[in-house]
């Protein structure tokens, strides 16, 4: 008896009412005749796609600035670093000079340039948040939403010549969405491409056992990143910043100085952010722009804190259970809606009305608040 | 015989949490006396003032035993509201005024004058028209008969000195309709000199209309000056009633502290400690601190290698200041020499690579990571100063969870720490036992000068013992020079080679700690033995 009231205990309500809906979900798609495989692949290629996004988000919650809303300073890093990467991609000729490597070199910049960005623009966006203390996560919602507005003048105003990339009438500026196809995207993940593009000693990438996919570079990609995180947490530093996170009074008494603490962990967030960002493109095979990631903050505080993280603590565990629960249940959720409700545009309706739904009840269980 | 007094107090006893903090109090208050209510903190003052007044922190926590007479008259207080209705009345020490209010209204709050409209005649009283003219007359009347004509009736309270705010305070009371017994419960803490004698002006004003009043102060010379009779507790105890022309200021002092003083050490170790006037451990030159409700403004003090020193004082005086200020939580001004060199208290973890360790006298909120285990807790700033538990992988330092785990093990052993493990969360620890913690964290510095603050604040009589013998241990077997700050004289004066008191914000006094009662009382109270005549 014991034994199941300390696993109840460790997994939580919310997690267990969501997981519950999970399963139901999965349990109704396949009874209305959905493919479990496709259906499992579907989950795990989103679970990845959106996985370091939410990882974006432990930095921030460990060193004290609580949710990072404003974690789409630096999705737009990581976007500014692949358009840049495209064009220079494409300038230099790099598919025809290096054929299978291109789009490894191009993914490698995109990572440069959007970590390089990234490191800046969070450091200053920390210096911000050291300003507001206390309504930290109110101000970086806003920096969030004002860095979009501002990158949507950027995307305007950009004249490059990748035809992938500018409109496809010409004149200024970027498209909304930019397809990746012929540049990195599924590089990692989808057995397609990496079939058709990339040696045989590069299969092992992305395969399909039967109908499922396994895009095995993803997931390795996405393990070393948590593993690097985990690590830093138990480092010197990562413990300091955890302290200062915790309690800054405590933290200062021994020595460490509280500012600079959650200054590294904001650009540490945003850093992770832009990894994100590019990742989630290339798993996605398009490059979104102007509007898209407005809400992916939103959405990867939710993810966590269904994980059970607090506004103040959080770890792996959290982004992993957290991000397989929202995603999955978005994944399951549509095909489940349109199949049963056939009218017009209600499905997408029903899909918003799921999503905000989940951040919505993840967001009231935010434990304490921002104290 | 009881009828001659307003209010009697008969017997009261009060448990928190199994600990009794009033023990069978007795308080007598006679019409139109001005009566002292006098104590060390802790002495159970407030507690009393919190049952007279119904506080709902004493019914929720039990209630209380004994009765409470007014005129003779049996009357059970279960809250605030009722107390008012007795014609009991409050002049509080943090002031309940609106800023933006004025004064009129600030002194009418609650109980303003209306005048029937249309509106209330249909809604209720609710929407009655205030009536100006009859609330700035009374107001105005209220003023005047303490004396304050030259406060305007109509002016804003926002940006008063704080002397009128607690004029204004004193006026709101007084124009309650029955009041019988007014208590000012440290009124003369915030004011200036000038303000306080003022006050105590208007306090024998108050008395002389026949309104009673209880007097809450640890400044015994002002007692001397104005009340009449006055109630001593000591301990949660009751001490003795007397009237003020029957009694000392020297024998005030003595009542308030008197009490049996065990040595915890034996006095033969005292001996084989070598304390010298040239091996200085810590020096404090014209030392400030600017930390708000505990300012130290210009201490000096040398404290010997070896020695246990106390500071000692009332809540208030700076004593707390001390250790913060060496922490680095406040802006500190003057010079700390740690063995001969200069600490450069802006630069963080300064005191902390000097050697120094310390204990905050703010547990939850200094002292502990709530929310991490015990082992983090304890391992922490050893960790972040001294690098220990580290391991070096690349250019990494990443914990070494085996030694980090096998140290806290011998740590709870230690201190016989009661916790499932290394890894309970220290927020879910007892008081005592994160006592312990917070004591193991800075012991695992392996300090030369360890500084505890109020080191048995809020902990059981068992965590308590253990903390001070653990101090005199590593003092007299590791040579640990130790600097204690507590509220209490009993045990500083138990463990301590020299004590000095802190008044103001500075040293007042250097005193040994079998020195008497007497001269501790009146250290405290910040008064020259030459002036308590």
């Amino acid at each position: 008896m014991k034994t199941i009231k300390e696993i109840y205990e460790s997994i939580g309500l919310p997690r267990l009412i969501i997981g519950l809906f999970f399963i139901c979900l999965v349990v109704v798609s396949i009874i209305l005749g959905f493919s479990p495989a496709a259906l499992f692949s579907d989950v795990v290629r989103r679970w990845l796609m959106y996985g370091t996004l939410v990882l974006a988000m432990v930095p921030g919650i460990q060193s004290g600035i609580g949710l990072n809303f404003g974690v789409s300073l630096g999705i737009s890093a990581g976007l500014l670093g692949s358009v840049f990467a495209m064009e220079i991609s494409f300038l230099r000729n790099w598919n025809e000079v290096l054929g299978a490597g291109a789009p490894w070199l191009t993914l490698l910049l995109a990572l440069i340039f959007g970590i390089i960005m990234a490191t800046i623009l969070g450091t200053l966006y920390g210096l911000l948040l050291n300003r507001v203390k206390g309504s930290e996560m109110t101000v970086s919602t806003y920096v969030g939403f004002s860095v979009i507005a501002f990158m949507n003048i950027v995307w305007l105003s950009l004249a490059f010549k990748n035809g992938e990339l500018s409109w496809p009438l010409q004149g200024q500026g970027l498209r909304n969405t930019a397809s990746l196809s012929g540049s990195f995207g599924g590089l990692l993940s989808n057995p397609d491409v990496v079939q058709s593009t990339q040696p045989a000693w590069l299969h092992w990438l992305a395969f399909k056992i039967g109908d499922f996919t396994l895009p095995l570079g993803l997931i390795l990609v996405f393990a070393l990143l948590c593993f690097f995180v985990w690590l830093f947490f138990r480092s010197k530093m990562g413990i300091a910043m955890s302290g200062a996170g915790e309690n800054q009074l405590f933290t200062t008494s021994s020595g460490i100085d509280v500012d600079r603490m959650r200054i590294l962990g904001t650009a540490i967030s945003t850093v992770l952010g832009a990894v994100g960002i590019i990742l989630y493109a290339q798993t996605y095979g398009f490059l979104q722009l102007y509007n898209a990631p407005l809400m992916m903050g939103f959405a990867s505080a939710a993810s966590i804190l269904i994980g059970g993280a607090s506004v103040r603590r959080a770890k792996i565990s959290h982004v992993l259970i957290g991000t397989l629960l929202f995603q999955g249940i978005l994944v399951t959720a549509l095909p489940v809606a349109n199949e049963v409700i056939k009218i017009g545009t209600l499905p997408e309706v029903l899909r918003i009305i799921i999503s905000n739904g989940i951040i919505l009840y993840a967001l009231s269980k935010t434990k304490g608040g921002n104290q | 015989m009881d009828d001659q007094y307003l209010l009697s107090m008969k017997n009261i006893s009060k448990e928190y949490f199994g600990n009794r903090v009033l023990k069978g109090v007795n308080l007598n208050v006679k019409p139109g006396e001005i009566h002292a209510l006098v104590g060390e903190n802790g002495a159970g003052k407030t507690t009393l003032m919190n049952i007279l007044f119904g506080m709902p922190v004493i019914y929720s926590t039990g209630g209380f035993e004994g009765e409470i007479q007014i005129n003779g008259e049996s009357i059970s207080i279960d809250s605030p509201h009722t107390a008012m209705n007795c014609g009991i009345g409050m002049v509080h020490q943090e002031f309940m005024l609106i800023p933006e209010f004025n004064v009129t209204e600030n002194i009418k709050l609650g109980r303003e004058i209306g005048e029937p409209t249309a509106l209330s005649k249909i809604f209720g009283n609710l929407l009655e028209k205030m009536n100006w003219t009859q609330m700035s007359k009374e107001a105005r009347k209220a003023l005047d008969s303490i004396g304050m004509m030259n406060i305007d009736e109509y002016a804003k309270v926002a940006g008063m000195p704080i002397g009128y705010k607690q004029f204004i305070e004193i006026a709101r009371e007084i124009d309650k309709t029955g009041i019988k017994l007014l208590v000012f419960d440290e009124p003369t803490a915030v004011l200036t000199e000038g303000e306080a004698d003022r006050l105590l002006e208007i306090m024998r004003l108050i008395a002389k209309k026949g309104i009673a009043i209880i007097f809450i102060t640890h400044r015994l010379t002002e007692v001397m000056a104005v009340a009449d009779s006055m109630t001593i507790l000591r301990d949660g105890e009751f001490v003795v009633r007397k009237d003020v022309k029957d009694i000392t200021l020297t024998k005030i002092a003595e009542l308030m502290i008197g009490r049996q003083i065990d040595k915890l050490v034996d006095d033969s170790l005292l001996a084989s400690r070598d304390l010298s006037d040239n091996k200085i451990a810590l020096e404090f030159k014209d030392y400030h601190v600017d930390m708000p409700g505990e300012r130290v403004k210009g201490m000096n003090i040398k404290i010997r290698e070896g020695e246990i020193f106390g500071f000692g004082g009332l809540a208030g005086q700076g004593k707390i200041g001390i250790v913060n200020g060496i922490i680095g939580l406040f802006d500190t001004q003057g010079d700390v020499f740690a063995f001969g060199k200069r600490l450069d208290l802006s630069k963080l973890g300064e005191a902390l690579r000097n050697n120094i360790a310390f204990v905050s006298e703010d547990r939850r909120g200094v002292g502990l990571l709530l929310g991490e285990s015990v082992e983090r807790n304890i391992t922490f700033t050893a960790m972040q100063i001294k690098d220990q538990f580290l391991r070096r992988i690349g250019p990494m330092k990443i914990l070494d969870k085996a030694k980090a785990d096998q140290h806290t093990r011998e740590m709870i052993k230690l201190f016989d720490i009661r916790c499932t493990g290394p890894s309970q969360t220290a927020g879910s620890l007892s008081g005592g036992n994160q006592q312990k913690v917070c004591l193991a964290r800075a012991i695992t510095m392996d300090p030369k000068i360890l500084i505890v603050s109020e080191p048995t604040r809020g902990i059981d009589i068992g965590a308590k013992k253990l903390v001070l013998e653990y101090l005199t241990k590593i003092n007299r077997e590791q040579g640990t020079t130790i600097v204690m700050i507590s509220s209490e004289l009993v045990e500083l004066r138990s463990l301590c080679d020299r004590i000095a008191i802190v008044s103001e914000g500075k040293v007042f006094s250097v005193m040994k700690p079998d020195d008497s009662d007497a001269a501790f009382g009146l250290a405290m109270a910040g008064v020259r033995e030459e002036e308590a005549v």
